[in-house]
C-alpha cells in the first residue's frame, strides 16, 4: 500500500519532469526556426490574422467594460475622501500595470491559444505533420515557428490596445457620467504615469505572457495524444495551464517591477 | 491573390492600430510629451515663502475656474524663496495686482494655485511676476503654533 503510494508519486514526478524537458526541447527547436520566418515573412500573415486580428474584437470589448467598471468603482471610493480628481491615476495605473497584460493574456489563451492547440493537435492526429516530414520539410519550422512568432507579436499589440481602450472608456464614464473634471483627470494621470516605468513594464509583462501562453498552447497541441479525446484534453490543458502560469508569473513580475521594499 | 491582399490589409491595420496605441500612450497618457498641442498661453512667475506640496502641472484657478497650469516649481537662491512659473491661457488677462494663493483641494487633495484679480488697469505680460502671494498652509506648522500657544498659557 505504502509502496504503491511512493511508486505513484515517483511516476508522476518523473512524468512531469519528462514533459518539462520535452517542452524545453520543443521551444529550442521552435526558436531555431526563427531565421526562416525572417527570410519569409509571408508565413506570418495567416497566423497573424487568425491569432491577432480575430482576437481584436473580444479584447476591445473587454477593455471597454473593464475600464468603465474600474472608473465607476474607483469613483465611489475616492469621492468619500474628496479625491475624485485622482480617478484618472487610479484607472490608468491599474489598467497599465495589471489588468491590461493579465486580461489580454487570459483572453488570448481562450480565444487564440485553444485554437492553436486544437489545430496543431488535429494536424498531428490526422498525420499532416508526419506527411510534411515525409516531404523532408521540418514541420516545427514550417508550421509551428510562424505561429509562435505571430503569437508573440500579437499579444503585446493587443495589450497596448487594451490599455488605450480601457483608459479612454474609464475617462468616458468618469467625465461623461460622473462629472470628474476633464483637466484634472488627464493632468493628474499624466503627472503620475511614467512612460518608462508603468507603460514599458506593462508592455514587458505582455511580451512575457505572450511567450508563455503561445509556448504552452503550441506544445500542448504538438504533444497531444493523436486521438479526438487526446486533442480535447490537450485543448483543456492548454487553457488551464496558460491561466495558472500567467497569474503566477504576474505575481512574480509585479513583485520584481513595482514593489520597492 | 485577392484574398492574400485582403489578409495583408487586415494584418496591416492590426499592426498599425497597435503602434498607434503605443504613440497615444506615450503622448496622451504618460508624461512623455506634455508640451504638445497646448492652446496659446503666457507665462507668469510668482514667489512664495512656502509652496507646500505644490507640483508641476498643478492647476491654476480663478474663482474656481481652471485658467492654467503650473510649469515649474524651483528655489530662487537670490531671494531665498520658492519660484513658481505658471502658464495662463491667453483668454484670461491678469491685472498687475493679482494675488496668488496656494490652496488644497479637499482635505487630502492636491494643491493648486488660486488667483484673485485686483483693481489695476494694467495687465501682466508674458514673463511678468505676481508680487502679491500667499503661501501654502503647512499642517505641521499650524499644529506646532497651536501647541506652543497651549503650553505657554
Amino acid at each position: 500500500m505504502m509502496r504503491n503510494l511512493f511508486e505513484r508519486t515517483g511516476e508522476k514526478t518523473l512524468g512531469f519532469l519528462q514533459r518539462l524537458g520535452r517542452a524545453s526541447i520543443f521551444l529550442f527547436h521552435v526558436l531555431k526556426g526563427f531565421p526562416i520566418v525572417l527570410t519569409r515573412p509571408k508565413l506570418l500573415l495567416d497566423s497573424l490574422y487568425s491569432v491577432g486580428v480575430l482576437s481584436l474584437l473580444i479584447i476591445v470589448f473587454s477593455a471597454l467594460f473593464v475600464g468603465m467598471v474600474i472608473s465607476l468603482l474607483g469613483y465611489v471610493t475616492l469621492v468619500d475622501f474628496g479625491a475624485e480628481q485622482s480617478l484618472g491615476v487610479l484607472v490608468a495605473l491599474s489598467i497599465l500595470r495589471e489588468l491590461a497584460p493579465v486580461l489580454t493574456a487570459l483572453l488570448y489563451s481562450g480565444r487564440a491559444g485553444s485554437a492553436l492547440t486544437a489545430e496543431i493537435g488535429l494536424m498531428k492526429a490526422t498525420e499532416q505533420l508526419a506527411s510534411i516530414e515525409m516531404m523532408a520539410i521540418d514541420p516545427i519550422r514550417r508550421v509551428i515557428t510562424p505561429r509562435f512568432v505571430a503569437g508573440i507579436i500579437a499579444v503585446p499589440l493587443l495589450t497596448l490596445m487594451f490599455m488605450v481602450v480601457g483608459i479612454y472608456s474609464g475617462y468616458l464614464i468618469g467625465h461623461g457620467w460622473l462629472g470628474v473634471d476633464e483637466g484634472s483627470f488627464w493632468a493628474q494621470m499624466q503627472s503620475k504615469v511614467q512612460w518608462n516605468y508603468d507603460i514599458l513594464n506593462g508592455l514587458l509583462k505582455g511580451f512575457i505572457f505572450g511567450i508563455a501562453v503561445n509556448w504552452i498552447a503550441l506544445f500542448e497541441g504538438y504533444d497531444a495524444v493523436p486521438t479526438s479525446e487526446g486533442v480535447a484534453r490537450a485543448t483543456t490543458r492548454s487553457v488551464v495551464y496558460s491561466a495558472l502560469i500567467v497569474l503566477a508569473l504576474d505575481f512574480i513580475l509585479t513583485s520584481i517591477m513595482f514593489v520597492e521594499v | 491573390m485577392r484574398q492574400t491582399k485582403n489578409l495583408e490589409l487586415m494584418v496591416g491595420v492590426f499592426v498599425f492600430l497597435g503602434l498607434a496605441s503605443l504613440v497615444l500612450l506615450a503622448f496622451n497618457i504618460s508624461n512623455l510629451g506634455n508640451s504638445f498641442s497646448s492652446p496659446s498661453v503666457y507665462s507668469v512667475k510668482a514667489h512664495f515663502d512656502n509652496v507646500g506640496g505644490l507640483r508641476t502641472r498643478a492647476k491654476v484657478t480663478m474663482s474656481g475656474v481652471n485658467v492654467g497650469r503650473v510649469v515649474s516649481v524651483a528655489y530662487d537662491q537670490k531671494i531665498s524663496r520658492a519660484l513658481v512659473t505658471m502658464e495662463i491661457q491667453s483668454d484670461y488677462p491678469l491685472t498687475t495686482d493679482t494675488q496668488a494663493s496656494i490652496y488644497t483641494a479637499g482635505l487630502l487633495g492636491e494643491q493648486y494655485i488660486s488667483l484673485e484679480p485686483g483693481a489695476e488697469d494694467e495687465v501682466l505680460r508674458d514673463g511678468d511676476s505676481i508680487y502679491l502671494s500667499q503661501s501654502a498652509l503647512v499642517l505641521e506648522e499650524i499644529v506646532g503654533k497651536v501647541l506652543v500657544n497651549l503650553t505657554t498659557k
